[in-house]
């Protein structure tokens, strides 16, 4: 009898206390659910670590007002599909998906869940449910190539890009624009590595270029390879995405850090103000966020190994781009064949940079395909 | 010196004990590194093992994932039941998927679903023609099937990335790496239940699957070709006074298993891509050989080893959504499982006998 009666006792002593958990929880204003989808395991560099360090921004910002949920290693296909919906499912109110191979299942499940909001980090195509953000990675490339050109004994700039398109392209211009401001007898060389991250292809070009003269080295990949040959070789290059001077500290001249925590906090807390919308920007490409040094999306890690007159020029750049002194791409524009591709007085707008399939001048070779 | 010896009859009660071992011994050491790594280890072994069968579209989930991990299966298990080591479906895989996708946006208007079978013939056919190449190389030449398949994985990998970033690039996706989408034709549906509406994710595509098990099944058991399969596979000189031609063997195995994984390629791409992408694949064809191993070379337990490792994927997915766990630990767990259900069933049939080197 006492033994059934402490059983009571315990079922309505639990059952109270789960009442009052769900009461209070629901008083005190529910944490907001936010889902990230990450392409690979973060690890200590390059593209998903800079989003991990973003998220890990959102957390202590919000602190106990938001629950994260992570999926990380999630491929760019039907599991990806799979995974945001069932983010979605959980109850994630905004789910951020951090690669463009995320596009078409991102939409997908948008359309199913309404009221769930989506951004989509570097995709092209929105809807109603579904924002975009991207950074301006070009504006750190022409920083780099003020200090390239300034730096290079040899002229000659090796330059690893991922994959030829539009994004890459005007890293590379960009960079062409930075050196020809400041040098103009220096080249740039490409070499295509057809991977985002391969440490092996990424040092096998480094050495490539290394052989054929070049002694600076700049990257659109994500490894630090490029860095540890270039330290090996003495060398020396730019780190992508992170800081990599641990991995190649006598060889990096500065990062350029990807910065997304600053763009995922604004997008919560316009969601958890009911303000979250998908912006109203221009049809064309970049999206309603595209954020570049300006708005600290993209960050430049302290100038080293160069002398104090070169990390002088480079910060000038670098107030000049953020206080809009330096348009990047103003006329006269010159591609590499001689043919004009903007007078002077004019500037490519954001729609032209996405349309780039050809090189500017100070740079070798002609675009693939 | 390790060497591994025949056991001369097979218990039978072992062959239900083995799983259940390696089952109890897996449990064991997850609950060991969970505990160790400070996730509650009960939770975690129910989110991998259990949550994917919580909700009917969890379920309908696992049978998406394992469609095309049986489809390849099937398939392999012809060519590892003959001693024909086909490594590359994963290959034919993605040539299915290819060639298949090209006639599908060759027809950018097409509507009707009988173009489907159009599609997925193509894909068996684009399969089969890339097993094709180390088939004739090891009957002409002798060459190594195991490597020729594997190297032309990574062949048709390259080729799938050159075809949606030139020829076949849709050129509104600025330059991305996307195909434009499929035609209505080309896509296959999910099915919907009448008075139940969708189940999940679930679509025609397993439809093959659930024709292909008996078909396999009886060809395996029932049929000449099957017995010929065996017979080479477990005794090759018995097969050779029989008379049986050990080069159309091959042949004949290579281009089923190439022209299977092709078409699981397509069901692929038509019923959860629905355009050609640089990656079509993830992996599939290389799973499938655990899923032909763990399935003990029978369609039937491909077909359950097959929802075994995709329910196990899933479940990871789930812990990592819901506890935090990095893909790396359940990542573990899985190599772990895999190595306890394949001891077991190799221990069950060898024993282990120590010797001096000699």
């Amino acid at each position: 009898m006492i033994k059934f009666c402490m059983r009571i006792f315990s079922l309505i002593a639990l059952s109270t206390s789960v009442l009052f958990f769900l009461v209070s929880n629901s008083f005190a204003g529910s944490p907001t659910k936010v889902g990230f989808v990450y392409l690979t395991t973060p690890g200590d560099h390059g593209w998903t670590y800079a989003h991990e360090l973003g998220k890990q921004m959102v957390e202590k910002r919000f602190g106990k007002d938001v629950k994260v949920s992570v999926v990380e290693n999630v491929p760019e296909g039907p599991d990806a599909t799979r995974v945001i919906r069932e983010l979605a499912k959980q109850g994630n109110e905004i789910i951020f998906t951090t690669s463009f191979g995320y596009m078409e299942p991102t939409l997908k499940v948008a359309k199913e869940f309404p009221n769930v909001k989506f951004e989509h980090i570097t995709g092209y195509k929105r809807s109603k449910n579904v924002a975009t953000g991207n950074i301006r990675f070009y504006e750190g490339r022409y920083i780099q190539g003020v200090v390239a050109g300034l730096m290079t004994k040899s002229n000659k700039i090796g330059y690893i890009g991922a994959y030829p398109i539009a994004e890459v392209i005007m890293g590379i211009n960009a960079f062409a624009q930075g050196m020809k401001s400041v040098n103009k007898n220096a080249s740039i060389s490409v070499i295509w590595a057809n991977t985002w991250y391969d440490p092996v292809k990424e040092a096998d070009a480094a050495k490539v270029h290394i052989a054929e003269g070049a002694d600076i080295l700049a990257q659109h990949t994500d490894s630090p390879a490029m860095l540890q040959i270039a330290e090996k070789k003495g060398a020396m290059g730019f780190g992508q995405s992170t800081d990599m001077s641990a991995f190649a500290p006598k060889a990096q001249l500065f990062a350029s850090i990807n910065n997304w925590g600053p763009y995922y906090i604004k997008k919560i807390e316009e969601l958890r103000n009911g303000k979250w919308n998908t912006g109203d920007g221009p049809n064309h490409w970049p999206g309603n966020v595209w954020g570049g040094l300006k708005s600290d999306m993209l960050v430049i890690s302290k100038f080293q190994n160069m002398p104090a007159d070169v990390a002088q020029k480079a910060q000038k750049a670098l107030d000049g781009i953020r206080n809009g002194k330096i348009n990047i791409f103003a006329g006269p524009l010159i591609d590499n064949t001689g043919k004009e591709i903007i007078p002077a007085g004019k500037a490519l707008d954001d729609g032209a940079l996405w349309g780039m399939n050809y090189y500017l001048k100070g740079v070798n070779g002609k675009v693939p395909g | 010196m390790i060497t591994f010896v025949p056991r001369e009859k097979v218990s039978k009660n072992w062959i239900l004990i083995a799983p259940i071992l390696s089952i109890v011994f897996t449990i064991f050491f997850g609950l060991l590194i969970f505990t160790f790594l400070g996730y509650n280890p009960i939770e975690t072994l129910y989110q991998i093992f259990v949550s994917p069968f919580s909700r009917i579209d969890r379920i309908s989930d696992i049978l998406v994932k394992a469609c095309p991990l049986i489809i390849i299966g099937t398939g392999l298990m012809l060519c590892f039941k003959s001693n024909v080591w086909n490594i590359g479906a994963e290959g034919q895989f993605i040539m299915g998927a290819l060639l298949a996708g090209f006639i599908a946006l060759s027809f950018p208007n097409i509507e009707s679903k009988f173009f489907l079978l159009i599609t997925l013939v193509t894909g068996f056919i684009g399969g089969a023609l890339w097993a094709f190449i180390p088939a004739i190389l090891k009957i002409k030449l002798n060459v190594n099937e195991i490597l020729v398949s594997l190297m032309l994985v990574y062949v048709a990998m390259l080729f799938i990335d050159f075809i949606v970033r030139g020829p076949l690039r849709d050129p509104m996706s600025f330059g991305f790496p996307l195909s434009k989408p499929y035609p209505e034709g080309a896509l296959i549906n999910k099915i919907p239940f009448p008075g139940i509406g969708f189940l999940g994710q679930l679509h025609y595509g397993i439809l093959f699957v659930v024709l292909l098990i008996p078909i396999a099944w009886i060809f395996v058991n029932k049929t000449l070709g099957g017995f010929k399969i065996n017979v080479l596979g477990s005794a090759p000189q018995a097969a050779k006074f029989a008379g049986f031609s050990q080069n159309s063997i091959t042949l004949t195995v290579l281009l089923l298993s190439g022209g299977l994984a092709g078409v699981a390629g397509v069901i692929e791409v038509s019923a959860n891509i629905g355009q050609l992408q640089p990656e079509v694949s993830f992996g599939y064809g290389f799973t499938a050989i655990i899923v032909a191993f763990l399935g003990r070379l029978n369609p039937l337990g491909i077909l359950f080893a097959g929802i075994i490792i995709a329910t196990v994927k899933l479940g990871a997915d789930n812990a990592q959504m819901t506890m935090g766990i990095p893909k790396v630990v359940t990542g573990l767990f899985e190599g772990i499982l895999l190595f306890f259900l394949l001891t077991g069933e190799t221990l069950q049939k060898y024993k282990i006998q120590w010797s001096e080197r000699k």
